[in-house]
């Protein structure tokens, strides 16, 4: 079984972000990165499946040459491969373009499955695995939760809203969007590390340019408007804030 | 010429899910400030639900029917909608944000080569022109975006960003069946089912407090623990805290976890992604303690410090048992 799991590389969570000068983007100077973090749980649930059918895990990501670290960490953890699509320029696609360039980069791979994660940390479209799935022509599942692959069916458990979940029967091929803490993921050993070095990554250029498939524009990013008036205590103090937090529940909100 | 503007209409199991009329109320909003009319889309193997929707000012019902709509799938009902969009040709199509619409919309999007503007939280629509706001980071900043080429324009709006009460009444809408094709169905739906084992139920909890990954590690989980004590309250926590196994599942507060309304809402080390937010906001007092001033969790906090926890929550532990005597 071949198996193909789509991986973005995101900023890291505990970034403190500050807005570009031309107010499109972030500063992106400033930041590490990470894994997008419903993509780790994709490539668990590849390798799970690799293990008891057999086949191959291939990892593919779209991204500048630091999204290498990603790719490698995945070899590290077991995937076979990878197809890294190199562009400087795509940072800010939309899921259209993304998926593009995504679809067209793993078709000749012909996968039995595709994984990705239900939504990207930075953009948040929630949609770029499903227009994958349209533009390959196969039937997808999004928000999975569990996948039971253990005979010649693919059956998998959605999750629906307010906890609820659904299962579905599914026709292979197919993709599957993969929903945090379908499992737990494991960590690269030091052997894997070393095997990784072996393995290979496959550049390839996008098949679009960048801009081509776009449907939205970007005006301007800021921080958000605050809601409500949040009275913060303590200064950057801890003992006074939480001296005057203990004072306000009593006496001002009246709830201890 | 492209005309109007549609807004889905979603049911599943025989009701209307409510944050539709939200979607309802931004499309109109939306209609008033282009001065454009609005049709309500409903897909289904008849229209035995539409008559929950004519009292809303719109200018018609389309009703897509097909026997295989019956049960959701995204097969058919990206099919169907498909059909619906070309016979109408909107300028705008109008989705409330639901897990329903996140699985098929992208699909009938890239069937005209675009993709959803998606989990939108405001519009302002002037000189014929709409601009959407959508969350980045996770709530971290926001992003004003408008549509680029030639229409129709798909946008999702997040529950909550319209309010159902704002969704206009009107005189008796049409309904108007269109009995629409329906292609391959490459998946087979179960029933939907709950887990049975909800062992604690925290709706009915007065205190709450809930951890966020900057709990950090399991073993520190123990600090928040006596303070709910304390407080004689419970402690839940956000999604990554359940995924690591930390805490069982039915701890989560949040859009897949349990809605609660508590008096107190202590917050520990959560950023507040609406995912969460969605499951707290209505809490009486909130509390956030959060290292980041920019947390988006302060945006919908009574109190904040900005700090590290693991200096306020010893600390506030004290002040509480001080008070308490
Ligand atoms: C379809 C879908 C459904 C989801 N359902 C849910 C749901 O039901 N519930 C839910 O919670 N999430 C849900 N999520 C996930 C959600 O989007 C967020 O990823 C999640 O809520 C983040 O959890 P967090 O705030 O604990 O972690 P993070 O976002 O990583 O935030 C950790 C916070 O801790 C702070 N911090 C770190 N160290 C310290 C310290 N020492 N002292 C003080 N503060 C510190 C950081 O500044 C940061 O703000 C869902 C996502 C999707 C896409
Ligand atoms: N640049 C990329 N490289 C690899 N995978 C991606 C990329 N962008 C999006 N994806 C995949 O699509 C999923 C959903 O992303 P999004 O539609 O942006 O929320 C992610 O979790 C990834 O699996």
């Amino acid at each position: 079984m071949k198996i193909v799991v789509l991986m973005k590389q995101v900023p890291n969570k505990d970034a403190v972000m500050r807005v570009r000068a031309d107010e499109k983007w972030i500063e992106e100077g400033d930041l590490s990165f990470e894994v997008n973090e419903s993509d780790g749980y994709a490539l668990e649930e590849a390798l799970r499946l690799k293990e008891k059918k057999g086949g191959e895990v291939i990892v593919c990501a779209l991204g500048p040459q630091r999204v290498k670290a990603v790719i490698k960490d995945a070899l590290a953890r077991g995937a076979d491969r990878a197809i890294h699509v190199v562009a400087d320029d795509f940072g800010q696609a939309g899921p259209f373009a993304a998926a593009k360039v995504l679809a067209e980069a793993v078709r000749e791979e012909q996968p039995d499955l595709v994984l990705a994660g239900l939504q990207s940390d930075d953009h948040g479209y929630g949609q770029t695995g499903v227009i994958v799935a349209e533009l390959l022509g196969l039937p997808h599942a999004t928000i999975v939760i569990d996948v039971d692959y253990s005979g010649e069916q693919l059956r998998v458990k959605r999750e629906l809203e307010s906890g609820w979940y659904q299962w579905y029967t599914m026709q292979t091929p197919a993709l599957l969007t993969i929903q945090s803490g379908i499992s737990q993921i494991r960590y690269a050993t030091l052997k894997g590390i070393m095997a990784a070095k072996k393995k290979e990554i496959r550049e390839v250029q996008p098949a679009i340019a960048a801009g081509e498939g776009e449907f939205q524009t970007v005006e301007r990013i800021y921080l958000p408007l605050k809601q409500k008036q949040t009275q913060f205590l303590g200064d950057g103090d801890a003992k006074r804030g939480a001296a005057q937090l203990a004072d306000k529940l009593r006496n001002e909100a009246r709830v201890i | 010429m492209p005309n109007g503007i549609l807004v889905f209409i979603e049911h599943r199991q025989g009701a209307i899910n409510k944050t539709s009329f939200e979607a309802v109320a931004a499309a109109q909003q939306l209609g008033s400030s282009l001065g454009r009319d609005v049709s309500a889309v409903m897909l289904g193997a008849d229209a035995s639900l539409a008559v929950e929707v004519t009292g809303f000012k719109l200018s018609r019902i389309i009703s897509g029917e097909n026997p295989r709509l019956a049960e959701y799938t995204p097969d058919a009902y990206a099919d169907a909608f498909e059909q619906v969009v070309r016979a109408s040709d909107p300028e705008y199509i109008i989705f409330p944000h639901t897990y329903l619409v996140r699985d098929f919309a992208p699909k009938l999007a890239a069937r005209f080569g675009k993709g959803l503007i998606s989990d939108c939280i405001r519009m302002k629509a002037e000189g014929g022109h709409a601009t959407f706001t959508r969350r980045l980071f996770q709530g971290k900043m926001d992003a004003d975006v408008s549509a680029k080429g030639e229409g129709p324009v798909f946008a999702t709006f997040q529950s909550g960003s319209y309010r159902a009460e704002q969704a206009e009444r009107g005189e008796g809408a049409q309904v108007e069946p269109m009995q629409v094709e329906v292609g391959d169905v490459r998946m087979q739906p179960e029933a939907p089912f709950q887990e049975v084992k909800q062992a604690v139920d925290l709706t009915k909890t007065e205190v709450i407090v809930a951890i966020g990954r900057g709990i950090k590690s399991q073993e520190n989980i123990e600090l928040a623990r006596k303070l709910a004590t304390l407080l004689g309250g419970d402690i839940a926590a956000s999604r990554p805290i359940c995924d690591a196994g930390w805490l069982p599942i039915d701890r989560q507060i949040g859009s897949s976890g349990q809605t609660v309304a508590p008096k107190l809402y202590i917050a520990l080390g959560i950023s507040g992604a609406i995912q969460h937010l969605v499951g707290m906001k209505n809490a009486g007092t909130i509390v956030a303690v959060n290292k980041d001033p920019e947390a988006p969790i302060f945006d919908i906090a009574d109190y904040g410090i900005v700090g590290d926890l693991f200096e306020v929550v010893p600390a506030l532990t004290e002040e509480i048992q001080k008070l308490k005597g």
